[in-house]
């Protein structure tokens, strides 16, 4: 609608929400990688032996690896030297025994977040648990959960309380050298989350992460770890922020999921890395391996995510269904404007009899945008009566973005179906002339119809990161109509 | 690999002559030297392991005329079709089975080892410029190889009515052998005509084909190309089929893939300019040991451009066959629809299909749609036959040949039709049957 | 309230609309006729600012402002609603959603409190009596899986909710069997009073058995050719539009 395109440029500058910076004093090693700093690491967090030698292995094997190319991303050269891989803040030599020993300015930056991490605060039955850079600063509800049997605390801390779970399942989904960027997050990975539900046991709130990249030239490296025991269930929530900088930062996170049989994981993603400025300078490289492996008969996996940061996005959260009649999903939205990069999709893989896959994405590219799907759907031999759906649908904004569809889709099956739709079009101008027509502006109608074109993956989020998840879309794409 | 190429080399040194095309063939040479064969680490060969070709040492010299009968040749023609029809032996043009005749005026039909002994501008402006050498390594081949083929010329303004039939037979020699034909159709503006390339394995001969057709559409020229592939169940055969196409013009390709123990098919469709538009349709029925991939790729470069892609296949026994079917949808080529389906039906535990439809825009003002199906027959349809008293087995018979039909349904020369309506039902089990059905 | 002078109207590139007058008073019912391509729906789009209708020539005055400046939803907030020829589907936007925005947004702009969701229910509620909407309708997405006539009757079910001045029908009786005609009518005359003016645009006279008009014109080759009382839109039908044209040249 031509009258209105000046406003909309004005729209379109709608500045990075979260770009503060926290001015606290950081405990950070100097940039570099080699076997000393790993050793470095592991020792500050008085590591076993076991966990430095698998470290140590990790990075052995990457140090023959590749960056991956196949992508459809145009990467500029990593230097992984001037990487910084160890940044904690001081505060923790004498941690923290309960929320008001927290320096109070990291309370602050959560707060700015709108991340309740105060207790009294907290949106009912959500456990944070909070990492601040590398290092995990604070979990609330952690009383509440243990009584349940549900152990949620950061991985360095389960590495010191549960060797015995963390030795078992580490590296079980992603192998320590399955690919580049884990076999990197395999041999320095800081901190993160660890999660273990019983058997059984349905968990009685949403579990939480926040993650937030906050001293510059640093990467981030966190590892999640999510074992549901037989017949168990919980719904995990991710958000994560950073600040703005000039420069790139890395973000190489590994997630791994073990579902034992009849047991069910729900992994909710809301990701708003700083994307960079209008000119695609600075913002985060978002490298991250997520997988799930639904080990036991009947279990269930679902991927949720929305993504609207970043500079780059390489993800593809992943199910493996080993189990009969497991089911893995797939639910995403990715948003990309100005010159924001994503490729992204899933990978599910039938090995079970009887299990089921669903794949829903959308993409919403603006601007100069690029935003990929890439989705591999593999049936087995052995994958009888397997199933899946796939639907792709992409949202163009804008005659210099592009919208790129890769599935793959390998059957080795007589008895398996397998569906794949994909659709790629404008914004309809239809659509916003009719709600134009009804009085509302031209910025509300586009809202209202991206909204509604990802309403299928909205659904998916529980209702918090749902409203979220809106609100980051409209602040994403807010004017890239003109 | 040097080695897998080495015969190539050798066989290339006797054959070069000394026409004006010496050079590119040398250059082309030069460049598969360079490449070799593909591997399947190379994104676009990921399914397709060519190493039985390149393992094998196959003679690309076929100098010792192969004679077939001619009841051998009247057998496979389609003898109710009028048609113009050139008829290669092992790759090299035959006087004899050929029907070269009542061509409209300066309409040019011939055999290309003709044309390139000819001092022939248009030839040297034309060959070579769509298949790209770069892109395929046996392209290259091909490209060093030329010499028999067909050379089609269609002036301005002229409609061919009877189509034109390219008969490549291929027949057991005492050595495996390798034929590299090269086709080059040229249509002027408004130029209208039909062309059917059918490649045929006389017995079980051991060969490879190694096939690569040229296409120049000019404005508003309209081509219906038909590719029929029977080779043997020992031979291997790579196609390429390379359009560029101007103003208005329309592609309809219809590629039926019947035969052959290891296949790979590439179309290649560049819609240059506005309105221009493209059509595949495709099927593919494999069994035992068979292995087939089809590989489209459609360039809209223009606005108001548009392709409609469909193909099909029905695998059976331990075969393996391939889609790649790739949409790129250019900066500022706006205004364009591009919709593009695959389907497959899987009767084998052993069969394995591996499917990737693409998109690639670059544009926003679009209509671009894709999908790709794995699955077996309808479960109702089944039980609705079996309860009108069809046995399990013919009504499966059934309901895959009209999963197959769909796409021959869409030919529209009732000879082609016909023929290939036999052969499809002919791969099925309860052939017989299936006939009475559907000759109502 | 709405005074159209000499307007012409190019939609690409070629003109349709080629010098049409026309005046609308509040209170009045005006119908405009006309055969096929003779320029009616472009007339109720020009109105309502969709993009790709050029105006060459002209002026459309609605209250005393200039239309053409305003835009799309400017024009709905001033109190102008086209009731679309081809309602279009919008996936996964609640329809009730739609309605309290677009309704919110309107008393926002005339500086009224916005409605709360109770308030604004019982309104929906009362306006779905007008023309019999199923209450499921109201909680798909906007025109997704209606049938034609249920898109029409939404049409209008939405007019009564955002209680226009100026409403523009475009062939809203076209596709419609004779049961859902009478009640998208009789919502379209429960809909009249002495604030707001109707434009009914059609192809058909049958609309008219059920719709009295106040005005009749005919539309032709851009231009209105003849216009008169409902008894012309007899006339019309008896003797065709030939009649017309052939008495106009």
């Amino acid at each position: 609608m031509s009258t209105n395109t000046e406003n909309v440029e004005d729209l379109v500058r709608k500045e990075y929400e979260h770009g503060f910076v926290t001015d606290i004093d950081t405990d950070t090693v100097p940039p570099g990688l080699n076997e000393d700093i790993i050793t470095f690491i592991s020792r500050k967090k008085e590591e076993p032996e076991w966990l430095l030698e698998w470290r140590l292995k990790a990075y052995r094997q990457w140090l023959k690896m590749e960056d991956p190319t196949w992508a459809h991303l145009d990467i500029e050269h990593i230097d992984y030297q001037a990487i910084s891989y160890y940044s904690a803040p001081k505060s923790k030599d004498d941690a923290p025994k309960s929320l008001d020993e927290v320096d109070p300015k990291l309370l602050e930056t959560y707060e700015k977040l709108g991340i309740p991490l105060q207790e009294q605060k907290m949106l009912a039955g959500v456990a944070v648990d909070a990492v601040f850079d590398s290092v995990s600063v604070a979990t609330t509800f952690k009383e509440k959960l243990a009584d349940a049997g549900v152990i949620f605390c950061s991985f360095s801390e389960a590495v010191k309380d549960h060797p015995d779970l963390v030795k078992k399942y580490l590296g079980s989904v992603v192998p320590a050298a399955d690919n580049f960027f884990a076999a990197l997050n395999s041999a320095v990975f800081t901190d993160g989350s660890f999660c273990y539900i019983p058997k059984g046991v349905r968990c009685p709130m949403e579990l939480s992460t926040y993650f937030r990249i906050n001293a510059s030239n640093t990467g981030q490296f966190e590892r999640t770890l999510i074992v549901a025991d037989e017949a168990s269930h919980v719904s995990y929530l991710e958000g994560c922020t950073a600040p703005m900088r000039d420069e790139n930062q890395l973000h190489a996170a590994v997630v791994e999921l073990v579902a034992l049989e009849d047991a069910e994981i729900k992994y909710s993603t809301v990701q708003n890395w700083y994307p960079g400025d209008e000119n695609g300078v600075g913002g985060i490289y978002n490298f991250v391996t997520k997988r799930g492996d639904c080990r036991g008969n009947n279990s269930r996996i679902s991927w949720t995510q929305v993504e609207t940061g970043s500079a780059i996005t390489w993800k593809y959260p992943s199910c493996i269904l080993k189990g009969n009649n497991s089911i893995g999903e797939f639910y995403s939205v990715a948003v990309t404007n100005n010159h924001q990069q994503a490729d992204t999709g899933t990978k599910m893989i039938h090995l079970g009899k009887n299990t089921r896959s669903t794949i829903i994405s959308k993409g919403i590219s603006a601007r100069h945008a690029q935003n990929a799907y890439r989705g591999l759907v593999k049936i087995s031999k052995n994958a009888d009566n397997a199933r899946n759906y796939t639907q792709c649908d992409s949202l163009l904004m804008g005659d210099q973005c592009g919208a790129h569809t890769f599935p793959y889709i390998e059957a080795k099956n007589s008895s398996a179906t397998v569906e794949h739709e994909a659709t790629t079009s404008k914004i309809g101008e239809d659509q916003l002339f009719y709600c134009m027509q009804r009085g509302i502006a031209e910025e509300d109608a586009v809202n209202m119809i991206v909204n509604g074109f990802c309403k299928e993956v909205f659904k998916e989020l529980p209702m918090e990161f749902a409203v979220e998840a809106q609100k980051l879309l409209g602040v994403t794409l807010e004017g890239a109509v003109g | 690999m040097t080695t897998d190429i080495q015969n190539y080399l050798n066989d290339f040194d006797q054959l070069q002559t000394n026409d004006w095309f010496a050079k590119n063939r040398q250059s082309a040479l030069n460049l598969f030297k360079e490449t070799g064969f593909p591997n399947t680490r190379q994104e676009n060969w990921k399914y397709t392991d060519v190493r039985p070709i390149a393992r094998k040492s196959f003679s690309n010299i076929n100098d010792q005329k192969t004679t077939v009968s001619p009841d051998n040749v009247n057998a496979i023609r389609f003898t109710d079709l009028d048609c113009i029809e050139l008829v290669f032996i092992n790759g090299i043009y035959s006087v004899e089975h050929s029907r070269i005749n009542e061509l409209p005026m300066n309409v040019v039909v011939e055999n290309l080892a003709d044309a390139l002994a000819t001092d022939n501008k248009l030839l040297e402006k034309h060959l070579s410029q769509y298949a790209d050498n770069k892109i395929s390594p046996f392209t290259a081949l091909n490209t060093a190889f030329i010499q028999h083929g067909t050379y089609i010329n269609v002036p301005d303004n002229v409609v061919i009515e009877r189509p034109i039939n390219l008969l490549f037979l291929s027949k057991e020699n005492p050595s495996p052998f390798a034929t590299h034909p090269r086709n080059l159709i040229i249509m002027g503006n408004h130029a209208q005509t039909t062309i059917i390339e059918s490649y045929i394995g006389l017995d079980e001969a051991n060969y490879f084909t190694n096939a690569v057709t040229e296409i120049s559409l000019s404005e508003n020229a309209i081509l219906k190309h038909y590719k029929i592939q029977q080779e043997s169940q020992r031979a291997y055969h790579i196609g390429n089929l390379n359009v560029m196409q101007n103003k208005d013009s329309k592609l309809e390709s219809h590629s039926i893939a019947l035969g052959g123990s290891l296949v790979r098919n590439d179309i290649h469709g560049q819609l240059a300019d506005e309105g221009a538009e493209i059509i595949m349709n495709g099927l593919y029925m494999t069994n035992d040991k068979q292995h087939v991939d089809n590989h489209t790729r459609v360039d809209h470069l223009k606005p108001h451009t548009f392709s409609t892609e469909n193909y099909r296949g029905v695998l059976n026994g331990n075969s393996r066959a391939v889609f790649n079917g790739k949409v790129v949808v250019h900066p500022q080529a706006q205004k364009i629809e591009a919709h593009q389906n695959n389907a497959n039906l899987l009767l084998s535990d052993d069969a394995e299909i591996d499917t990737k439809p693409e998109l690639e825009i670059y544009a926003d003002d679009v209509k671009c749609s894709h999908g790709a199906t794995v699955g077996q027959l309808d479960q109702d349809m089944l039980f609705y036959l079996r309860s009108r008293a069809i046995d399990e087995e013919t009504a499966r018979s059934l309901l895959t040949y009209a999963f197959a039909d769909e796409v021959i349904s869409k030919i529209t020369l009732p000879e082609i039709k016909q023929r290939l309506e036999y052969l499809v039902v002919g791969q099925l089990p309860d052939a017989a049957l299936i006939r009475e059905f559907t000759n109502e | 309230m709405l005074k159209i002078e000499n307007l012409h109207t190019k939609v690409d590139n070629k003109t349709i609309l080629k010098g049409l007058n026309l005046s609308v008073e509040a209170g009045e019912v005006h119908a405009i006729m006309g055969p096929n391509g003779s320029g009616k729906s472009t007339l109720a789009n020009v109105l309502a600012g969709r993009d790709g209708y050029e105006v060459s020539k002209g002026s459309v005055t609605y209250q005393d402002q200039d239309l053409l400046e305003l835009a799309p939803e400017e024009r709905a907030w001033a109190g102008v609603f086209l009731a679309f020829q081809y309602p279009v589907e919008i996936p996964g936007v609640n329809n009730v959603y739609l309605l309290k925005a677009a309704v919110n947004a309107v008393r926002k702009f005339r500086g009224e409190p916005e409605l709360d969701a109770v308030e604004f229910l019982s309104l929906v509620k009362e306006k779905m009596k007008l023309v019999k909407m199923k209450e499921d309708l109201l909680n798909r997405s906007v025109n997704e899986g209606f049938s034609g006539g249920e898109k029409k009757r939404n049409e209008i079910f939405q007019m009564a909710v955002l209680e226009p001045k100026l409403a523009i029908l475009d062939e809203t009786d076209s596709g419609l069997d004779i049961d859902a005609l009478k009640i998208v009518a009789e919502g379209v005359n429960s809909l009249r009073n002495k604030d707001r003016a109707i434009v009914l645009v059609t192809h058909y006279q049958r609309l008219l058995d059920y719709i009295k008009p106040d005005h009749v014109h005919v539309l032709s080759d851009g231009k209105i050719i003849k216009s008169g009382g409902p008894e012309l839109a007899l006339e019309l039908e008896e003797k065709g539009y030939d009649w017309v044209k052939e008495a106009a040249a």
